[in-house]
């Protein structure tokens, strides 16, 4: 068996139903698999379980049945070798946008040094030119570019795998198309592996490898 | 400047509605005279005789003839004293319980039937037991300004920590932040607006149950200041305090607000 970068095998999630007594099944059966270097996108309705499984992906939501083995390691844990930038950017509001971007690094550079940490944030801001906004709060900031800092912030703690969810989902058609511009820019120049949700047909070709139809639930 | 304008009328209405307490003293017999008929009568005092009387008083806020004698400064000082230890005290205590069974929906569940119990007694009624356990009526004080503030900031730092969005949760997560740092660097500031309502609530609260104890315990405080004036039928110094007790809530309540504004943020 040839080893995949990411092996998603027979997932499956299904939660309690509301009297307990049986289950509900979001999705069955899902399996597919990354190589490096890949831009994988994954369509389907709202509500068909696209989220979830980036949550199992991400390793913040556990699957019901089945495994994902990255680099034939289990994922089971939020790891930092997996980035994601989350549907409402999540910018910690309370820190500027620099600090925002320092506070990952250091999380992932635990031996780096104050300067580095501060030159390597500001590399990735200007990276998406947020470099005149470096200590403004996320409150003074428009949508687009706050999705921008969160896009800076999982670029800049170098994950293996990049997993986007419907990033530029609350963002005005303009705005989404310079941003789509930006990352494609920015991943054919780091070789990212990146693993995206849209709903947005258009988005998906322009981006992507690999498409990934997602159906609806049984 | 409508506030002035409301205020013009205010007094102008207040010094027509009271009297001056002044007696015709032409038609008196001379008994009438000897009796102290003669005197002021007690009376409700308009705003210029307040008003006097608040010059004469905030000239000399800090003097002191005797315990029944004090200037309003000293008064206020120490009551603003006990309601600073009894609430920083509930801060020690309130904040860390609060943000423990914050972060455990089970000890939340726990208790919360004690903290709803707990919770809608009022701190007077513990008087008498603080005062037969701690033998001290300062201390007493100082227990019950302690008990009234403990609930509000108790319940709205577990709030604010239960509360905190799970986006910023999951970004700490997948950053793989310890539990200690994440409780730091993301909770905290997160609940911080949330904890400081419910430090807002209590100096508010604080402030009100003070005025009420001291009348009880006596000996020092504006409590005591008013009750005092009270017996000595010197309404005028009643409505000064009261007053005064008013711009003190005031400026605590306007403190903390103030030091609450570094700590918000906006999304």
């Amino acid at each position: 068996m040839i080893d995949h970068f990411l092996k998603v095998k027979n997932i499956s999630k299904s939660y309690p139903s509301k009297d307990g007594k049986s289950f509900v099944t979001i999705y069955e059966n899902v399996n597919f698999s990354i190589e490096k270097g890949e831009f994988i996108c994954l369509i389907g309705h709202s509500g068909c379980g696209k989220s979830t499984i980036l949550n199992n992906l991400a390793g913040l939501d556990a699957v019901s049945g089945g495994n994902i083995k990255m680099l034939n390691k289990e994922v089971d844990k939020p790891s930092l070798d997996r980035g994601v930038i989350f549907q409402n950017h999540s910018i910690l509001p309370w820190l500027s946008v620099i600090k925002n971007v320092t506070m990952a690094i250091a999380c992932k550079f635990k031996s780096m040094n104050k300067e580095d940490i501060e030159s390597r944030a500001i590399y990735f801001l200007k990276m998406v030119n947020l470099e005149g906004h470096l200590h403004k709060k996320p409150s003074e900031l428009s949508g687009g570019m706050k999705q921008r800092v969160g896009i800076a912030r999982a670029f800049a703690i170098e994950p293996s795998l990049l997993l986007m969810d419907e990033p530029f989902g609350a963002l005005d058609a303009l705005t989404r198309g310079k941003l789509q511009d930006k990352l494609v820019e920015i991943c054919d120049k780091t070789k990212q592996t990146t693993f995206m949700i849209t709903h947005d047909i258009d988005e998906a070709i322009l981006l992507s490898d690999k498409i990934l139809l997602m159906s609806d639930g049984p | 400047m409508l506030s002035i304008v409301l205020l013009i009328v205010f007094i102008i209405v207040g010094e027509l509605i009271t009297g001056n307490g002044e007696r015709n003293k032409q038609n008196m017999t001379e008994y009438e005279e000897l009796m102290g008929l003669g005197e002021t009568q007690a009376h409700v005092p308009g705003p210029v005789e307040v008003f006097k009387l608040a010059i004469k008083e905030l000239s000399h806020p800090f003097y002191d003839n005797g315990p029944n004698d004090k200037g309003i400064g000293t008064q206020l000082f120490y009551s603003i004293l006990r309601v600073m230890a009894g609430y920083l005290l509930s801060v020690l205590i309130a904040i860390p319980i609060g943000f423990l069974t914050g972060m455990s929906p089970l000890f939340y569940k726990a208790l919360q039937p004690y903290i709803q119990i707990l919770k809608p007694i009022s701190p007077l009624a513990w008087m008498p037991l603080a005062l037969f356990v701690i033998k001290d009526s300062i201390l007493s004080s100082i227990f019950v300004i302690f008990i009234c503030s403990i609930w509000p900031m108790l319940i709205n730092t577990a709030f604010g920590v239960m509360s905190v969005k799970k986006d910023f949760l999951n970004v700490g997560r997948t950053l793989e932040i310890g539990n200690f740092k994440m409780a730091f660097s993301i909770i905290l500031p997160a609940a911080l607006p949330t904890i400081f309502t419910g430090l807002r609530i209590s100096m508010g609260i604080s402030w009100l149950v003070i005025v009420a104890a001291e009348m009880l315990v006596g000996g020092t405080g504006i409590g005591y200041y008013v009750w005092n004036e009270w017996n000595n039928l010197d309404l005028a110094s009643v409505v000064f305090s009261i007053i005064m007790i008013g711009v003190v809530g005031m400026f605590l309540d306007s403190m903390i607000s103030f030091i609450s504004k570094y700590f918000n943020y906006q999304e």
